[in-house]
């Protein structure tokens, strides 16, 4: 039976749950550090760099995978970037952290 | 490597990324949870690297955008991160589109079948103009965040509708893309043309005081865009990681629209919030109000139990942040109990005020949030308002009033009101404040930083 279904809905279920972890995730995150967790939503979301890296994978170079590589660049700017300057958020809040939580 | 082994090592950097924003709900895990969002991109981009087969330019771009990234993070200003989260959004968006691009070329790389079937038309449709809008709607979210372009609505008869007609377009070649027998670029894109133009659309009609709702709801975009992505190629990382993301920029979002007291459906029609002071205490009226020095200020304040210092934008443009600690350590020199209260929409973007503070080294448990500080308003001896204005308008309360509604932190209450300002301009909302013309409030005008810069002098 499990073999029957589309894999799309397959996705679809992962897709909905995962939502859901969002959701209950994110909403605990503290207000005082809403601006890292856009910053590492960013960069998590150039997840898309696995997407680009298929599409300049190919080895006999037509356009696509010229297009690849600017999509690869793009992507790694947002990882480094996001995680980095999240990081360097992050290490603002650590100097005087004596007390324990915000 | 096996197919299995591949999905096992996609679904343990999933979990890295789930526990990276698990992190973030405390100041002390958030290190390592940042630290985690890297494992677990590491470990992806490393399993991929196993199926692609063009090494020396995979690794070689990934070099290139990793210098760039990491001399833009180590540069840019605490007080330009709004534009710099902008930035990075329409970078994902493009790149989401340069992906489908390639996908529909070349099908075969990314593990599709040749032609491509339906459903995978149908999720590159998605991914495809979830991305242009993201990518468009960022570039002039960051034009207006930089000032490069004029933070006031552009209106114009009929927007709406040409938006409407547009997105019907849009779909109509979508379907088109869809039903045709071999790849149509031509209504693919045409699609993609028209999605970068809704983008722009949408956005250029929002005004300045609502680009934290729209920087949030295009963080959401640009994951959704990602998840789409991930449908199309069926890879069910991608999925959850651009889900966590669209849920978080939808959650900020609406934690915005709350803060502001605006309703979602209206920031995103637009038109709200153009040049400030624009239509300022037109209602004939000459109110009086009582203005004072900075030294009159820090008598105020050094004889008082407590104070509570709530910060704005205002605070942030005159680059105060660092006086601002100076001024909160030396009345903690004087036993005064300081504190600072912010409001969600405090800054350009949600925390922002925060970073701009922890920046300066303020500690953060000095640094309270509205529902937490409150409540002790009005047993405090002064509250000093630092480049703030809507957010601690009483106006709030009163029924009828265009922000009746809005939670604001309630300086009203407190024994004494002193509030630097460069004029009596109204703010964002182009509401006059009953606030400044309360006998309990002194005004000290003049530029942020000056002024604190003098109290700290005479206290």
């Amino acid at each position: 039976m499990i073999g029957d279904i589309d894999p799309t809905i397959i996705h679809l279920t992962v897709f909905v749950l995962a939502v859901f972890v969002g959701y209950h995730v994110v909403w605990n995150v503290t207000p005082a550090l809403h601006t890292p967790l856009m910053s590492v939503t960013n960069a998590i979301s150039s997840i898309i760099l696995v997407g680009a890296m298929l599409a300049a994978g190919p080895l006999e170079a037509d356009w696509g995978v010229w297009l690849g590589a600017i999509a690869v660049v793009l992507a790694s700017i947002n990882v480094f970037g996001g995680f980095l300057v999240t990081q360097r958020m992050l290490e603002m809040f650590r100097k005087k952290d004596k007390k324990g939580n915000a | 490597m096996s197919a299995n082994f591949i999905a096992l090592a996609y679904l343990v950097a999933a979990v890295f990324f789930i526990l990276a924003l698990k992190g973030l709900s405390s100041p002390l895990s958030s290190r390592r949870g940042n630290l985690f969002g890297m494992v677990g991109m590491a470990i992806a981009v490393a399993t991929t690297l196993t199926i692609t087969q063009n090494w020396m330019l995979i690794l070689g771009c990934i070099a290139i955008g990793g210098i760039i990234g990491s001399i833009v993070a180590n540069r840019v200003q605490m007080t330009a991160m709004p534009e710099l989260v902008a930035f990075m959004h329409s970078l994902v968006g493009l790149a989401a589109v340069f992906i489908a691009i390639a996908a529909v070329n070349n099908p075969v790389s990314f593990g599709l079948p040749e032609t491509l079937p339906m459903g995978s038309k149908l999720e590159l449709f998605l991914g495809t103009f979830i991305g242009a809008m993201t990518w468009s709607g960022s570039v002039i979210a960051f034009l207006k965040l930089s000032g490069k372009m004029s933070g006031a609505p552009v209106i114009f008869s009929g927007q709406h509708a040409i938006n409407l007609l547009l997105a019907i377009v849009m779909i109509g070649f979508g379907l088109w893309f869809f039903f045709s027998e071999t790849t149509n670029w031509t209504a693919f894109i045409a699609m993609t043309a028209i999605a970068f133009v809704l983008g722009f659309l949408i956005i250029i009609p929002i005004g300045g005081a609502d680009m934290p709702v729209v920087i949030s709801m295009l963080n959401s975009y640009s994951g959704w865009a990602a998840a789409g992505i991930g449908f199309s190629l069926g890879n069910p990382m991608l999925i959850i990681a651009g889900s966590l993301v669209g849920s978080s920029g939808a959650i900020l979002s609406y934690i915005m629209c709350k803060a502001m007291n605006r309703p979602f459906l209206s920031v995103i029609l637009g038109g709200f919030g153009g040049d400030a002071g624009s239509q300022a205490a037109s209602d004939g009226t000459q109110k009086t109000y009582r203005s004072g020095s900075a030294e009159d200020a820090a008598f105020l304040m050094s004889n008082a139990d407590s104070v509570i210092i709530i910060p704005g934008y205002g605070l942030a443009v005159a680059r105060a942040q660092h006086s601002v600690k100076e001024l909160a350590e030396a009345l903690h020199k004087k036993g005064v109990n300081a504190r600072f209260a912010i409001h969600p929409v405090a800054g350009r973007m949600p925390g922002h005020m925060n970073v701009l503070l922890a920046e300066a080294e303020i500690p953060y448990e000095q640094v309270q949030e509205m529902e937490e500080i409150n409540s002790d308003f009005s047993t405090t001896d002064v509250v000093l308002v630092l480049g703030a204005n809507d957010v601690v308008n009483p106006a709030a309360n009163v029924p009828g009033s265009p922000i009746y509604g809005m939670p604001i932190l309630e300086a009203h209450k407190a024994r004494t009101v002193i509030v630097v300002k460069r004029s009596m301009a109204a703010g964002y909302a182009g509401l006059d404040n009953d606030l400044f013309y309360m006998d309990k409030t002194m005004m000290v005008f003049g530029d942020a930083k000056k002024v604190v810069e003098d109290m700290v002098k005479s206290i």
